[in-house]
């Protein structure tokens, strides 16, 4: 960042900061708007999907940048509230359970949403229960495992009755509604015609504000900050008194619930899941946003949840064009590359920026005063 | 419970790892409001007894009773609660984090604010946030910290870093503090200004329990002394008496363990 | 009864390539105390190795029995460099960084390798070429062929080897030493990085001859089979107590042998309800009961909890 508007962001009054909170508030507003006419129809969906991973990063933060706990199987909680709309917010159950549910379950959104929360976090906590007492890498390999599960189980639910139609996965689901108006159809708010992608984005944008919030008031919070001796150092915080499982156990389970709304929103969204949507990349995918921003900075994690979540879309129009024009076909598809690109910031950062590309501000202000290393 | 009982009372404690007897029936009881020394060669058992009585490790035999309730095997935030409070030998900062933050960390244990209070920031949760940071900066300077509070942790000075493990474990509000070595690595400056310092904090109505190898502090500061060597004790009592004593002498000079 | 005798059989067989895999983990673990991620992927790397070697090799017309044992050697050679680079690169540097430091690298370390298989390996199944002429024997009921035989022996052979290695040989003492206390070890002039360099080679070396017998036994090897491989074999060695060699072997043959009656029996245990499409969550359910009720695993000391 340039170093003036550094100066600007840190170091700027309240009423500057004011100032670039209604501007900002006013770019995003618009941002659809200008992003379709510079850019292009696509690009409100991929912001639609950007705020979505930085809901995840941002529940993910809480878990690895707080507390300190490693979780590599954190899309799981996603495919949980992701499938417990897809269930109960479709005319799936009809299949399975035609005598009970002959039109299938069509629960509102808003009902399904707070309990999505719960159910995720309740398996957060199943998780984390018998793990936390121990050593975190046996929590990052469970959670690794679990993540690999809940596919399996996805996967292979549509037998001896059709829970989750397997790998076809369940589609037709209800589009989110806010009072009689669907998301799904173009709506027209003060003369100017909004399509959908615009509707869900401005709900995630509301959404995401409410995630932001939720994570800056628990960092600055007595539970924020035993989490943070947590990870620094475990034996110390629990001889300063803190109950050092059930903090974890805590910070895992609000990790969970983000995950499981931000998957239900997914669902609502895109009105179908399946298991693909879940695999082991996609956490990772996560973690990297959360490792590529800089751990346990919010606003770091929110450039990390941009930066990735774009990256598909550049890699698709430089990656393939570049080959072409270099070797005349394609070698490597911008897929494999981006995965590929992943794997390496994870290795890169830790070794050369472990703070991450935006380090929190006291962080930042000690590099400033010194070189000392950050490790 | 009267003042005369003891605060902390040791019966027969005894520690086994794996073969290896680290402890054996260690008794003794330290009174409320006395700065009690435990000194012994290296690899007495001085560390071992002390994470036994803080809840680091469970003792194999025996039991102490803290401020009058009995306990076996603590676990080290229970006792925390109870009233210990304690630094360690090799400093156990929260690192990254800022000296003000370490200290409000020691604020955890008689705060109350949970995930709502935090959420909602509501009046008692603001209430609770200033006063936390207002006693922390008060035992920040204290013990004699005046650098602002953002500086992190780890880039603190040594003798800082000793003295900013005992402002968090004073924010605990313990009845007993607990320190391993606090003047290990210190210059001869640093150590007077730790004596007087815990002077102050035994006047303020704390008892202090102290691990040190620096027999010089320990003579000049202690109320009363205990002595061990390979896990047991071997002798207690007043400064001038622990010094004459013969078994005292023989451990330290005959047994060539320093 | 055949289905049981049958089940033993293949969970043995299968077992013994986990402990094989399992023992590249907890060496590791036993010396660094770090949990190698990457190591799955090394065992995936040494069955793409070999397989491709095999098959050109095969082209070549190289005859059969010459190309095997050669394959496997460059299997090993390759692997041993990648487990070297790997601890150089990206555990190394890190060895006195915060704990999640190389949990990170090691995660990171996978996704390169997993993804850089793909582009050389492509995305579709290659097929383990027929060898030998590979015949079946009838044993009570059930059915046992030479390739299985020949995993058995080997991988027994291999461990019993290895155990030879770190018993009786100076290179053994010393990572026991390194082991036990790196601090001292490095005082009576062990050369630390040199035992640690050492281990992973030996754990890739292993892991390469794991990948070519996995590869063998199903008759296929896939850029992503060393995913889930690690995940057992990990489990494995927390089964047979995480840093004892013993154990890692003990839990290899014990969670083939639950994994093989389990899907065996699945259908039968829950009325139909769940298939043997669900063998691979058996490992999965192990790990969980195993850190539930003896987390320090069947032959470990009280090493598991705490850091």
């Amino acid at each position: 960042m340039p170093n003036a508007l550094r100066q600007f962001l840190t170091h700027g009054g309240k009423h500057q900061r004011q100032v670039m909170f209604w501007l900002l508030l006013g770019a995003l507003l618009l941002l659809p708007f200008i992003t379709d006419a510079l850019l292009g129809r696509g690009w409100v969906r991929i912001a639609d999907f950007a705020m979505l991973y930085i809901m995840l990063a941002l529940g993910l933060n809480i878990v690895v940048g707080y507390a300190g706990l490693l979780d590599l199987g954190y899309i799981a909680f996603f495919a949980v509230g992701a499938y417990c709309y897809a269930l109960t917010g479709s005319p799936h159950l009809a299949i399975a359970f035609p005598m009970l549910f002959p039109d299938g379950i069509h629960l509102s959104f808003w009902i399904v949403l707070p309990l999505a929360a719960l159910v995720a976090g309740g398996f957060g906590v199943l998780l984390g229960a018998p793990t936390l007492r121990l050593r975190g890498d046996y929590l990052a390999i469970v959670t690794l495992g679990f993540g690999e599960i809940i596919r399996i189980f996805l996967n292979n639910l549509n037998a001896p009755f059709n829970l989750t139609n397997g790998p076809q996965g369940i589609s037709r689901i209800d589009p989110i509604r806010m009072g009689d108006i669907s998301l799904n159809a173009t709506q027209g708010i003060f003369g100017i015609a909004l399509p959908s992608v615009h509707l869900y984005f401005y709900l995630f944008l509301a959404f995401t504000a409410l995630v932001i919030v939720i994570s800056q008031r628990l960092e600055k919070s007595r539970i924020g900050r035993a989490w943070m001796a947590i990870r620094e150092d475990e034996i110390a915080a629990s001889a300063m008194g803190i109950n050092t499982r059930n903090l974890k156990l805590l910070a895992f389970a609000m990790g969970a619930m983000f995950g499981g709304i931000s998957g239900t929103l997914f669902a609502g969204f895109q009105g179908f899941v399946s298991p693909e949507s879940f695999s082991l990349m996609e956490s990772i995918m996560v973690l990297c946003m959360v490792v590529l921003g800089g751990m346990g900075n919010i606003a770091g994690v929110i450039l990390g949840g941009v930066l990735l979540a774009i990256l598909p879309e550049i890699l698709r129009h430089s990656v393939v064009p570049l080959q072409q024009a270099l070797f005349g076909k394609t070698l490597v598809d911008p897929e494999s590359l981006r995965m590929l690109l992943f794997g390496g910031a994870l290795i890169v950062m830790m070794l050369y920026r472990p703070a991450g590309l935006w380090p929190s501000r006291v962080r930042r202000r000690e590099l400033d005063s010194d070189e000392a290393g950050v490790v | 419970m009267t003042a005369t009982t003891p605060l902390l009372q040791l019966s027969s404690i005894g520690k086994q790892f794996g073969g290896l007897s680290a402890l054996s029936g260690v008794s003794l009881h330290i009174r409320r409001g006395e700065i009690y020394g435990l000194i012994g060669p290296n690899g007495a058992g001085k560390t071992t007894l002390f994470n036994v009585i803080t809840g680091l490790y469970q003792a194999s035999s025996g039991e102490f009773q803290f401020n009058g309730n009995s306990y076996q095997a603590g676990k080290p935030h229970v006792l925390a609660q109870a009233g210990i409070a304690r630094t360690f030998q090799n400093i156990r900062l929260f690192a990254n984090l800022t000296a003000l933050e370490n200290v409000m960390i020691g604020r955890h244990l008689r705060t109350r604010a949970g995930v709502f209070g935090a959420l909602l920031r509501n009046r008692a949760t603001r209430n609770e946030e200033r006063a936390i940071t207002r006693r922390a900066t008060e035992l920040l300077h204290y013990v004699g910290i005046d650098k602002p509070g953002q500086t992190l942790a780890k880039h603190l000075s040594y003798g800082e870093q000793r003295r900013l493990e005992i402002a968090r474990a004073l924010a605990t509000e313990p009845l007993l503090l607990a320190l391993d070595e606090p003047a290990a690595g210190m210059n001869a400056t640093e150590t007077e200004s730790l004596k007087s310092l815990l002077q102050t904090i035994r006047t303020g109505g704390i008892t202090v329990l102290l691990i040190e190898h620096d027999v010089k502090l320990i003579m000049g500061l202690c109320d009363r002394i205990a002595v061990l060597d390979y896990g047991k004790k071997i002798a207690e009592g007043v400064p001038e008496q622990v010094r004459k004593d013969a078994a005292v002498i023989a451990a330290y000079l005959g047994g060539g363990n320093e | 009864m055949e289905i049981f005798l049958q089940q033993i059989i293949n969970g043995l067989v299968q077992g013994s390539v986990y402990a094989l895999v399992a023992l590249g983990y907890t060496m590791v673990y036993g010396i660094l105390g770090l949990i190698n991620f990457a190591h799955g992927e090394v065992v995936m790397v040494g069955a793409m190795l070999a397989l491709s070697a095999l098959t050109a090799m095969l082209g070549w017309g190289v005859p059969p029995l010459l190309a095997l044992p050669l394959s496997l050697i460059l299997a090993i050679l390759g692997c041993m460099a990648l487990g070297y680079s790997i601890e150089r690169v990206a555990y190394r540097p890190l060895r006195h960084a915060p704990r999640l430091a190389p949990l990170i690298t090691a995660i990171g370390v996978s996704i390169v390798l997993q993804n850089l298989a793909m582009m050389i390996w492509g995305r579709q199944y290659h097929a383990f070429p027929q060898l030998i002429d590979n015949q079946s024997h009838l044993i009570g009921g059930a059915i046992i062929n030479d390739i299985q035989i020949i995993i058995f022996v080997m991988a027994l052979a291999i461990m019993a080897s290895l155990m030879v290695v770190v018993h009786r040989t100076r290179l053994g003492r010393a990572m026991r030493a390194v082991a036990e206390n790196q601090h001292a070890a490095q005082l009576m002039g062990v050369d630390i990085n040199r035992v640690i360099s050492v281990t992973f080679m030996l754990g890739s070396a292993l892991a390469a001859v794991a990948g070519l017998m996995v590869s063998a036994n199903y008759g296929l090897a896939h850029y992503y089979m060393g995913f889930l491989l690690g995940l057992k074999a990990f489990t494995a060695a927390v089964l047979g107590g995480i840093g004892n060699l013993r154990g890692a072997m003990l839990g290899g043959l014990l969670l083939g042998l639950i994994e093989s009656l389990g899907a065996g029996y699945i259908g039968d245990m829950t009325g139909g309800f769940l298939g043997s499409n669900y063998q691979d969550v058996f490992a999965f359910f192990v790990l969980i009961a195993v850190l539930v009720f003896r987390p320090s695993g069947l032959l470990g000391e009280r090493i598991a909890e705490r850091a």
